[in-house]
């Protein structure tokens, strides 16, 4: 038995943004869940994505801080040139060691440790972008036990991050915005 | 729920913490798990072992082995004027009232491989200040000290810095700081004559002087938050009364303990004040 997701991480690279918007607008200011957010951004690029996010979802979003503490119904960005870890107390921990897949922040990094964490309680998403970056830790999730959705390609702005991810676990659902958000809907308890 | 599986190798990293202290007198007790978890995996990863009978034989009979572990879990990954608003912050907000003092003392903490160093000996320079200004550069690495003393950086890095040296407020042509040669920018090393390199760890090392300045970025990151309150009341202890802290773009006082007796002079660069 497949145990309830306590925790959402997405990453997308181009195209990302407006793809989790459409997911995310859906959702309950006080949805149940903790979602994080791993876009790759420009480098050094300065943090207006909170502003789109707060403005055009109705969940609180917040760029990440060192050992912030994670709470349901939060929308969590990770920071540019720092990769997202999480600790066991669910904290988050930054890291500004080497780039992976040529990324900081590596969706890779974010979604390993996730799972490290979470066990098989992560859904793993992953979206629009132009990478392959996220398809080695969507496959991490998968083989623990987590649910590994993907973006269908042809939705896809660009579709290489999805068909990496697809390649690297077959066994992933292949799904559309508009399902993810309602497979979203389905994780929230009021 | 976590795997059982990760649980275990949790455990035996906790081991292999409590051995190093013991063996090599490295404490990293006080370290976020997360990142040393990650760190020792990917350091297993590349050397190709396949469990942690397999790191701790060559990890404890020879000492070379360890200090590239060393190298490898500490992370020293830095550039030249990372985050130029904070230097440009530092240039405006902070060394004109550092100017005010006939001597300046400054403590650059986890100075890596010296790209910050010759980032803040620059900017002295450049403010006119470097002539007085003696510059403690410290880190747990010695390796990586050793290399910050020489001021050797890839040249393949030299435009990307030369873009953030000019963001960064910078005033004169870049290439006049350095010389290209092989593959290498070899950095004047007029601007580190007046600085001491010296071995100190944050984590158990204490106070060794007073200074004006203080900077230790990105280095907090890589500390549990007990840890983090120990080094930034050592860092407290270590300012003069009015003087400043600059932390990175990421680590914050404000979960910490000294944080009333300290103004935000560029909150979003995170350069503090010191109240008296
Ligand atoms: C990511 S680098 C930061 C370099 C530079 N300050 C910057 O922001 O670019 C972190 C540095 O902290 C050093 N470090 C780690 N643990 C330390 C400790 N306990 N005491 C002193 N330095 C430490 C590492 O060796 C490394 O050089």
């Amino acid at each position: 038995m497949q145990r309830v997701p306590e925790l959402v991480v997405i990453g997308g690279s181009w195209g990302g943004i407006q793809a989790a918007l459409q997911i995310l607008k859906g959702l309950p200011p006080n949805y149940s869940l903790p979602i994080v957010l791993v876009l790759h951004r420009l480098r050094d690029q300065e943090g207006n994505l909170q502003e789109i996010f707060e403005r055009k979802t109705r969940l609180t979003t917040v760029e990440i801080e060192d050992k912030q503490q994670l709470v349901p119904g939060m929308l969590y960005l990770a920071p540019p040139n720092y990769h997202v870890l999480l600790e066991n107390d669910r904290t988050f921990a930054l890291d500004d060691s080497e780039l992976e897949n040529y990324s900081r922040p590596s969706i890779d990094v974010t979604f390993t440790s996730a799972a490290d964490v979470y066990g098989d309680q992560v859904a793993g998403i992953i979206l629009s972008g132009a990478s392959s970056d996220g398809s080695s830790g969507l496959k991490y999730i998968f083989e623990k036990g987590g649910t590994a959705l993907v973006q269908q390609p042809q939705e896809a702005e660009i579709d290489t991050m999805p068909l990496a991810a697809i390649r690297a676990t077959p066994g992933c659902r292949i799904m559309q915005l508009i399902d993810i958000q309602e497979f979203l809907l389905s994780l929230h308890v009021n | 729920m976590k795997l059982s599986s990760d649980a275990q190798f949790e455990q035996e990293v906790e081991v292999l913490i409590g051995e190093i202290k013991q063996h090599y007198g490295y404490d990293f007790s006080g370290y976020a798990r997360a990142s040393v978890y990650r760190r020792v995996k990917r350091f297993m990863g590349q050397k190709g072992l396949e469990n942690m009978q397999q790191l701790r034989e060559p990890l404890f009979s020879d000492s070379f082995f360890f200090e590239v572990f060393l190298q490898d879990v500490t992370v020293n990954v830095t550039e030249m004027f990372r985050d130029p608003s904070f230097f440009l912050s530092l240039r405006q907000n902070v060394l004109p009232l550092l100017s005010t003092y006939p001597y300046i003392k400054i403590w650059d903490a986890g100075c890596s491989t010296g790209e910050e160093l010759f980032s803040l000996a620059i900017l002295l320079q450049e403010e006119g200040l470097l002539n007085r200004t003696k510059i403690y550069a410290t880190d747990i690495n010695q390796k990586v000290l050793r290399q910050a003393k020489e001021g050797i950086f890839p040249v393949s890095r030299i435009p990307a810095y030369t873009a953030a040296y000019y963001a960064a407020g910078g005033k004169q042509e870049f290439s006049g700081y350095y010389r290209s040669n092989y593959g290498n920018a070899k950095f004047n090393s007029e601007l580190v004559r007046n600085v001491v390199f010296y071995p100190h760890n944050l984590a158990t090392d204490s106070s060794f002087n007073e200074f004006h300045l203080i900077l230790c970025r990105n280095v907090l990151i890589y500390f549990g938050r007990e840890l983090q309150e120990r080094v930034l009341n050592l860092f407290d202890e270590s300012l003069v009364s009015l003087g400043y802290l600059g932390l990175g773009k990421k680590e914050t006082l404000a979960m910490s303990g000294i944080s009333p007796y300290y103004n935000a002079v560029d909150k979003t660069n995170r350069i503090y004040r010191k109240l008296n």
